[in-house]
């Protein structure tokens, strides 16, 4: 990897300086990681439909329950690896063990041959491995890159990672392609070659991204008890409120494009693509609105972030219709996803104690991922009681309420010295 | 916060690592990607012999799931089915015959996307046209006028992979095609019905190419619909039966039924006398996942899943007596040309 070569920029106290060395190489480095893990990862969400359906016979049904196994498991082992990750400075090694388990998830599938239990199970593994490295990496860069220079770092990382998710199901039909269809041993090359794809990733990780081990803090700061006292913090509690209110006015990517493609009444061929175009615009953005958050501040971004998605359910039943609003849609919604995913991290981070950083990421993305998951139930029950106008309507007020909230949160204890304005 | 320099000797160790692990990696998946290849190559090699034929007669069609001739059309004599096998070129997911005239749902060139071909007696392509989803289920009505097919429509990890179902027609003479069934009017216990989350999959047509049966899914439920095509109109029969196969007579459906009324403890092959609508549970006790195809009056065939990719064709009596039997080995997709 180049991003050696890079190594003699310090990241400390430089946070005004523009380019990549001013994000630093570690950064650079977990982008890496990040990136080569989502082309191995989509390369089988790609195709993992199709496996389960053609070659193992698998139906719906089946499939939704294989689906439904892991929202709730996986939320706690995201605490715990984050508690685990700050208790013993090891956030590299758990990330590791995240990353890694994932990587042989991959050669699980292939281990379980048409066992529905068996397949359950190594999708399971792979979403813990996901939960178990999330906080620890996001912790890991608010760690690496100055606190004022953190929207930019995060907006550099979700780029990247958003670069490998765009190229993965393109590298899994390059695969595919190369096999021939009629080939048997398809799928299984698909899932041999994804597997090399993460396990690279997981060299990138060992060998170039750095373990940050700040001085041992005294052995009360890492404690069950510590941590449980995160969240006598009242800006910890603000945070914590605010994501998940935040996750609450999200109504779920499934949702957004159903409903689009409903309006716009083109053909099901295109809905793949909504998604490509919303990633698209969530990839371009996520870096510039990464720096505009440091510059202007945090708060104003997610905030705006939240606006646009407030805009993109008005649009999914405004009377216009027609192409150019479709457009515009997307790249709302994928303007959304950049001015949240990554600065709402980074506003959380100088809050918390860099003794418990990893504990306290995965406390707010598991109460956001909770949020989420419990609205998007809300929203499908309200769909089918109300009808779609009604139910996105409700879902545009919760997301005005949402934001009004979170301002009036947010806004209150960064008054008090902090500053959301770096 | 800061930490000293590299030095260049280490960092040199790490790029020499990391491109010997590269290296490695790179070579695992050219090799397994150049076996997958060779495995391609064999199969379709393996296509090229014998003639089969979709004309009316005692022989019965499948898809093959054997190792060397994965995916291509098969026919065995009804008489003997685990006699000798022919075999056709062609090469599809799921495939279904009768009246002359077949239906292969085959992976369109660029692998991502599906297409259809309705194909002559002859297997030669009539018409094909291009799927979006997966294809799931495949049916010819008796005359072999109306073709049908069921496709899950997927969105991608963004909606958790969830899947929706939708039936697609076509009328081979009138080159009619029914896109969607999702706008026809549905009436649900005798009251108009309108939703947004109707699935339908698993048709299957009379003998007079006017009306079908099908499972429509909204709300947590499952029904068996009556489909009349001229009307465009759908209404509920019944709940809790799934992939609903006519009888040759047009008396009896063969279909799926969830075990405790829930699809994750499985399905039982069941038969369903639309005179009494009386349910015989059939006497096949594995769970079954197919539309099942009626090999005579009194006879259904399915598949049965077994390993990595491969099934068998199996046979039971409809009247709920007997035992399972295999019908055609490693096999799926059965269809008797009667």
């Amino acid at each position: 990897m180049s991003t050696i070569g890079l190594q003699r920029g310090g990241t400390a106290g430089k946070g005004r300086r523009r380019g990549i060395a001013a994000v630093g190489t570690n950064v650079l480095a977990l982008g890496a990681v990040s990136l080569v893990t989502d082309i191995s990862s989509e390369m089988v969400t790609a195709v993992l439909p199709l496996y389960f359906v053609l070659t193992l016979q698998m139906s719906p049904a089946v499939y939704g329950v294989v689906d439904g196994l892991y929202t709730g498991a996986t939320a706690l082992l995201r605490l715990v690896g984050g508690y685990v990750a700050d208790r013993a400075r090891r956030r590299k090694a758990v990330a590791g063990i995240g990353y890694g388990v994932s990587a042989a998830a991959k050669l699980g599938l292939l281990a379980a041959g048409g066992s529905v239990p068996a397949i359950g199970a190594v999708i399971v593994a792979d979403r813990a491995g996901k939960g178990l490295r999330t906080a620890p990496r996001d912790a890991l860069i608010t760690l690496s890159a100055p606190d004022a220079g953190l929207g930019r770092a995060f907006g550099l990382h979700r780029a990247m990672d958003s670069v490998g998710a765009f190229a993965g199901p393109l590298v899994a039909l390059g695969v595919l392609a190369l096999v021939g269809a009629q080939s048997p041993g398809a799928f299984d090359a698909v899932f041999v070659t994804s597997f090399c794809v993460a396990a690279a990733a997981v060299v990138i990780l060992v060998l170039f991204v750095r373990d940050r081990r700040e001085a041992r803090p005294p052995a009360h700061c890492v404690s069950p008890a510590a941590a449980f006292a995160l969240l006598r913090d009242a800006r910890v509690r603000a945070l914590l409120a605010a994501a998940c209110l935040l996750g609450l006015a999200t109504i779920g990517d499934g949702f957004v494009y159903l409903l689009l493609m409903r309006r716009e009444e083109f053909g099901t061929g295109w809905f793949p693509l909504l998604a490509v175009g919303a990633n698209l615009s969530y990839l371009l953005l996520a870096a510039p609105f990464g720096t505009l958050a440091d510059r202007f501040g945090r708060l104003p971004v997610v905030l705006g972030g939240y606006g646009g998605l407030l805009a993109v359910y008005l649009l999914l039943f405004c009377p216009l219709s027609g192409a150019a609003i479709t457009i515009l849609t997307l790249a709302l919604y994928g303007g959304f996803y950049a001015a949240t995913d990554g600065v709402l991290m980074a506003l959380a981070a100088p809050v918390l104690p860099k003794a418990l950083r990893t504990t306290g990421i995965a406390l707010i993305q598991t109460g956001q991922a909770l949020a989420y998951f419990a609205s998007s139930v809300g929203f499908g029950l309200a769909w089918h009681s109300w009808g779609p106008a009604a139910a996105t309507r409700m879902a545009a007020g919760a997301v005005l309420l949402a934001v009004a909230l979170t301002a009036v949160l947010l806004v209150r204890p960064t008054a008090s010295g902090e500053g959301a304005r770096a | 916060m800061t930490r000293p320099m590299t030095p260049p000797a280490t960092r040199r160790n790490r790029l020499v690592a990391a491109a010997l692990c590269f290296a490695a990696l790179a070579a695992v998946a050219v090799v397994s990607i150049a076996t997958a290849a060779g495995q391609g190559r064999e199969a379709s090699r393996a296509g090229e012999r014998g003639a089969v034929s979709l004309a009316p007669g005692p022989r019965i069609v499948a898809r093959s799931t054997a190792r060397e001739t994965k995916n291509h059309l098969i026919a065995v004599s009804a008489d003997d089915p685990r006699g000798r096998k022919s075999m056709a070129p062609l090469t599809c997911a799921r495939l279904y015959a009768s009246g002359g005239t077949g239906l292969c749902l085959r992976l369109d060139g660029d692998l991502t996307t599906y297409q259809l071909v309705v194909l002559g007696a002859d297997l030669r392509p009539r018409r094909d046209i291009p799927l979006v989803g997966v294809p799931n289920r495949a049916r010819v009505s008796p005359s072999g006028r109306m073709v049908t097919w069921t496709v899950f429509v997927t969105g991608d990890s963004y909606n958790g992979g969830r899947f929706s179902t939708r039936v697609g027609m076509l009328d081979t003479v009138t080159q009619q095609l029914v896109p969607t069934l999702e706008d026809w009017s549905v009436t649900v216990g005798g009251k108009p019905y309108k939703a947004a989350d109707l699935n339908f999959w698993g048709v299957t047509f009379t003998a007079d190419d006017r009306r079908f049966y099908a499972t429509m899914s909204t709300a947590g439920h499952r029904y068996l619909v009556e489909g009349d095509i001229a009307s465009r109109s759908v209404r509920t029969l019944r709940e809790n039966v799934e992939c609903p196969s006519l009888s040759p007579d047009g008396r009896r459906l063969a279909f799926k039924s969830a075990v405790d009324g829930d699809p994750g403890h499985g399905w039982r092959l069941s038969v369903l006398d639309l005179a009494t609508l009386r349910e015989t549970g059939l006497a096949e006790h594995r769970s079954v996942d197919d539309q099942a195809a009626w090999i005579d009056s009194g006879t259904v065939a399915y598949g049965i899943r077994r390993g990595h990719g491969n099934a068998d064709v199996w046979r039971v009596p409809a009247d709920g007596s007997g035992h399972p039997r295999v019908l055609i080995p490693d096999a799926e997709s059965p269809a008797a040309l009667g």
